[in-house]
Parts: C-alpha cells; sequence; structure tokens
C-alpha cells in the first residue's frame, strides 16, 4: 500500500531528525543556562496542548501558499515530515531531559582528565548512558507519527500515491462507505501501535533496572 | 576554553532557532492571522451561532470524559499496583498505553464498527432509538477512549512512590477501606492526579480525529471546536479559522501553565523526600 509505504517512510526520518534535535535540545536546556530558559523549557510541550488541527493550521500559515517568509511547500511530502515534526517535538526531549539531568558529572570529568577531547567524552561517555531514553523517545514519537492525522491533512494535500499518508487513507475510506478497505489499514497501525508500546515498556523497564 | 564557548553558543543557537522556525514562530502566526482584518471580523466569528454550538458540545465532551477518566485512572492506577496481576502485565500496560499510540481515526473506526448502524452493538441501539454515531453520544465516546490513559499513567508511579506503609498503617489502627482510601491514598496521589487531570482535559479540548470519524460533522449539532476550524478553513473563512484556533491555543496555553504548576518533579511532596529514602528501604 503506497500510503502505509509513505507513512512509515516519513515517520522514519522524524524520528531521526527528532533523535537528534531532540537530544540537542534537552542538552541545550540542562547543560546550558541563558534568560528565558524557563519560558523555553515551557513550551516544549506546547505541541502536545495544541489541537492537532490548529497545529496543522499554523504551519500551513508559515509554510503554505501565503507564507510571509516565502517558502510554499504546501501538499508536499516535505509538509508531511514538518508536521510530524511539530507533533512530535516533545517526546525525545522529554525523555533525555531527566535522564541528563542526573547523569554523573564525574565521569565526565574523568574522561576528560584522563586526556578525552569533548568529542571523545560525548560519544563514549555520553551518548552510551542516554541512548535507552533517546531509543525510548524515539518509540513514542514514532507511535505518534504513524498515526499522526489532524496536523497532517490540511498540510499534505492528501493526493494519492503521493502525500496520502496512512490515517487519511483509512479517513477517506470510512466516508466512501468502504469499512472493509479502513479496517484492513487499520489493522496494521494497530498491531504496529502494540509493538511500539511493547519496545517503550521494554526499553523503560531496562532503563529502571540499570537504576537499580 | 574558547572553543568550548563558541560551542556552547553554537549549541544554544542551533537549538532555539530550530525551535523557533518549527514551533514559535507558526504558532505567533495564529494571532496575526485571526486579527488580520481588525477586531470585527473577530468578534463576529466568536458570536458566531455555528461557534457557540461548538463551543458548548466541547465543553460537554470534556465536561463528562474528564471526570469519568478520572475516576476510572484512580481505580484502574490501584488495580494495577496494588494488586498487580501475575502474569501478562505487560499485556495490560500495552493496553493501558494504546491509545496513546494508535492513530485517532482508527479509535473512530472501531467506535464505528461496535456503534455504528451495521456495528455489533448498533442494530439493537437504533431498535431502541439511541443513537450513537454521527450523534453527540459518540463524540463522548471518542473523547473518552483517546484520553483513557493520562490518569491512569500518572498516578501509577505515585503510587509506586508512596508505597503501603502507610496504608497498612491506618488499617492496624482500625481504619475502614473507604476511611483508607479518603483520608490517605488520594491525599498522597493528589498531585499526580492533578496533572493526569490537566492533561485529560487538554486532550480532550484539542481531539480532533477521533471525533472527525464519529461526528458526521452536522455544522451547529455535532461540531466540536476543532472541527470548526476544519471547515471554516475549508469553506475559506480564514478568519473565523484563526480565531477559533485562537481559542483552542489559548486554552492549550493555559493548559500548559497547568501542566508547568502540577509537573510531578517541581511538586513539593517529592522533592522534599530525602535522597537515601529509597535505598533505605
Amino acid at each position: 500500500m503506497a500510503a502505509l509505504k509513505l507513512t512509515f517512510a516519513v515517520s522514519f526520518l522524524v524520528v531521526l531528525v527528532n533523535a537528534v534535535t531532540g537530544t540537542l535540545i534537552a542538552w541545550v536546556l540542562v547543560r546550558d543556562d541563558f534568560r528565558g530558559k524557563s519560558a523555553v523549557n515551557a513550551i516544549i510541550d506546547l505541541p502536545f496542548a495544541l489541537p492537532t488541527i490548529v497545529a496543522g493550521l499554523t504551519l500551513l500559515a508559515v509554510y503554505g501558499p501565503k507564507s510571509p517568509i516565502g517558502v510554499n511547500v504546501a501538499y508536499t511530502r516535505t509538509a508531511i515530515a514538518l508536521a510530524l515534526l511539530f507533533v512530535t517535538l516533545p517526546f525525545v526531549v522529554r525523555a533525555v531531559q531527566p535522564v541528563l539531568l542526573e547523569l554523573d558529572r564525574e565521569m565526565e570529568e574523568a574522561a576528560s582528565s584522563l586526556g578525552a577531547r569533548p568529542l571523545t567524552t560525548f560519544r563514549r561517555i555520553i551518548v552510551p548512558n542516554l541512548m535507552p531514553a533517546i531509543l525510548s523517545g524515539a518509540a513514542l514519537s514514532f507511535g505518534k507519527a504513524v498515526g499522526e492525522f489532524g496536523s497532517v491533512v490540511l498540510i499534505s494535500g492528501n493526493i494519492p500515491f503521493d502525500t496520502e499518508v496512512a490515517s487519511v487513507n483509512i479517513f477517506k475510506s470510512i466516508e466512501s462507505d468502504d469499512p472493509e478497505a479502513a479496517a484492513a489499514v487499520s489493522v496494521v497501525l494497530l498491531v504496529f501501535a502494540f509493538v511500539v508500546l511493547a519496545g517503550a515498556d521494554i526499553l523503560e523497564r531496562r532503563s529502571r533496572r540499570h537504576d537499580a | 576554553m574558547r572553543s568550548s564557548r563558541t560551542s556552547r553558543y553554537g549549541l544554544r543557537f542551533a537549538a532555539l532557532g530550530y525551535l523557533f522556525l518549527i514551533l514559535a514562530f507558526p504558532c505567533s502566526m495564529i494571532l496575526y492571522n485571526a486579527f488580520q482584518d481588525g477586531l470585527a471580523p473577530v468578534w463576529d466569528a466568536l458570536t458566531d451561532p455555528f461557534f457557540v454550538s461548538a463551543l458548548e458540545l466541547t465543553l460537554l465532551a470534556v465536561a463528562i470524559a474528564v471526570p469519568v477518566n478520572t475516576i476510572f485512572g484512580i481505580l484502574c492506577a490501584i488495580a494495577v499496583v496494588r494488586h498487580p496481576p501475575r502474569h501478562g502485565g505487560w499485556i495490560l500496560n500495552a493496553a493501558i498505553g494504546l491509545p496513546l499510540a494508535l492513530s485517532p481515526v482508527v479509535v473512530g473506526l472501531a467506535l464505528i464498527l461496535v456503534y455504528g448502524q451495521d456495528g455489533w452493538f448498533g442494530t439493537w441501539l437504533v431498535e431502541n432509538g439511541v443513537q450513537v454515531i454521527f450523534s453527540t453520544p459518540g463524540i463522548v465516546l471518542a473523547t473518552i477512549f483517546v484520553t483513557l490513559p493520562f490518569v491512569v499513567r500518572e498516578v501509577i508511579p505515585v503510587l509506586r512512590e508512596v508505597g503501603t506503609d502507610q496504608e497498612e498503617a491506618a488499617w492496624t489502627l482500625g481504619a475502614t477501606r473507604s476511611q483508607t482510601f479518603w483520608r490517605i491514598t488520594l491525599p498522597a496521589i493528589r498531585w499526580g492526579v492533578a496533572y493526569g487531570i490537566v492533561l485529560t482535559t487538554a486532550r480532550a479540548l484539542g481531539e480532533y480525529g477521533a471525533v472527525a470519524v464519529v461526528s458526521g460533522r452536522i455544522a451547529g449539532e455535532t461540531e466540536t471546536l476543532t472541527l470548526h476550524v476544519d471547515e471554516a478553513y475549508l469553506r475559506f473563512d480564514e478568519v473565523a479559522a484563526y480565531t477559533t484556533s485562537l481559542v483552542l491555543a489559548a486554552l492549550a496555553v493555559l493548559t500548559l501553565l497547568a501542566m508547568n504548576l502540577f509537573r510531578p518533579k517541581e511538586n513539593p511532596d517529592v522533592d522534599s523526600r530525602p535522597a537515601g529514602d529509597e535505598a533505605l528501604r
């Protein structure tokens, strides 16, 4: 199915971007200090609090045909990725932040006193410690991205075989009174949701075991 | 140390720039677009009978879904933590989390398959004169479904944290079950419950996908605020679409403030515990 393939491909890309930017944002929020940091920290949750249809509309206002900055990606796959990046932003940040807060700085100091360069310390000390958190945040992002509907429906244009994601495909099948087709795609999403949840659950247990 | 400073500013700039482009800038556009033609059209949009009825329906769904899920959430959390099933706990966990990971459109379809005209209970319901799908009960059901996990998921960790010591002490002193619940358990988990209620409210106000499937979208009757945004945009009434969005965004900002107030880590009950408390046990 074209819609399913597109959904999983775009979602996967979005999750990769999220893993990097989410970790970066968490890093800046924990280790850096600047004026207005608490405000930035608060707006991270905005994509969660904002209704998805409103998110779609706002993205359309900035990156659509009437864009004030001259960037029009409406009705393309880039637009889908943009919408998914918006709605999945908090997951990795919120998963990594608490772990980073509790991360023992002594390990890093030991590494650098032994002559490790900052990049080496980051790669060998910090990333391995954050990995379970990044992965569980990424799993939740993936789950959310694959099922996303509200923010995508306005901005993607829903062109079959081009920019129609799975949830929009299901919606159209229901509207055209074809519940069998809708149910078929739904089952894939349902199974996938279970896999994501079980995966996130296992990761969470593993990180809890490390704590003890 | 010059290089570490450059990299620090570089990282800060990258993170804030990304947040601005993807989050702050688009959201500020709601304000600009709502007021693009001045105040009068905004007022018209806010007094439009279709807007008012959408607002009422959304508030009704919230008013039913939030208490139902709060009570269910507390009971379910107690069941999971205090009387854990011997096998397959992860299945239960996955089931509680399902509405979080499942596409809202699939939720809507599931409701249609069960309560729709040709659904399992649908025929019986129609014979008895109850219409669920394309009507208010369907919208309320969809809202309850998608907001199910929030209270449970916030209360479970708190309940694990507080342990059973105080409850057992209450029992040995002769308190009844309900006394123990109201005097000991509920006060201990109140912050978790509050945070869960905030999350539930936010999601209930903003639900679109599941509601879009089951509502039938009769303007003035089965249209919620989020559906009204969509419908106004599709008939090129931008001001109405952005004004309604502004109302929803304002509610979202209120939610954010409440979230920061109740966020588990910042509540004094947990912070004031001695750091070694957990290790001593």
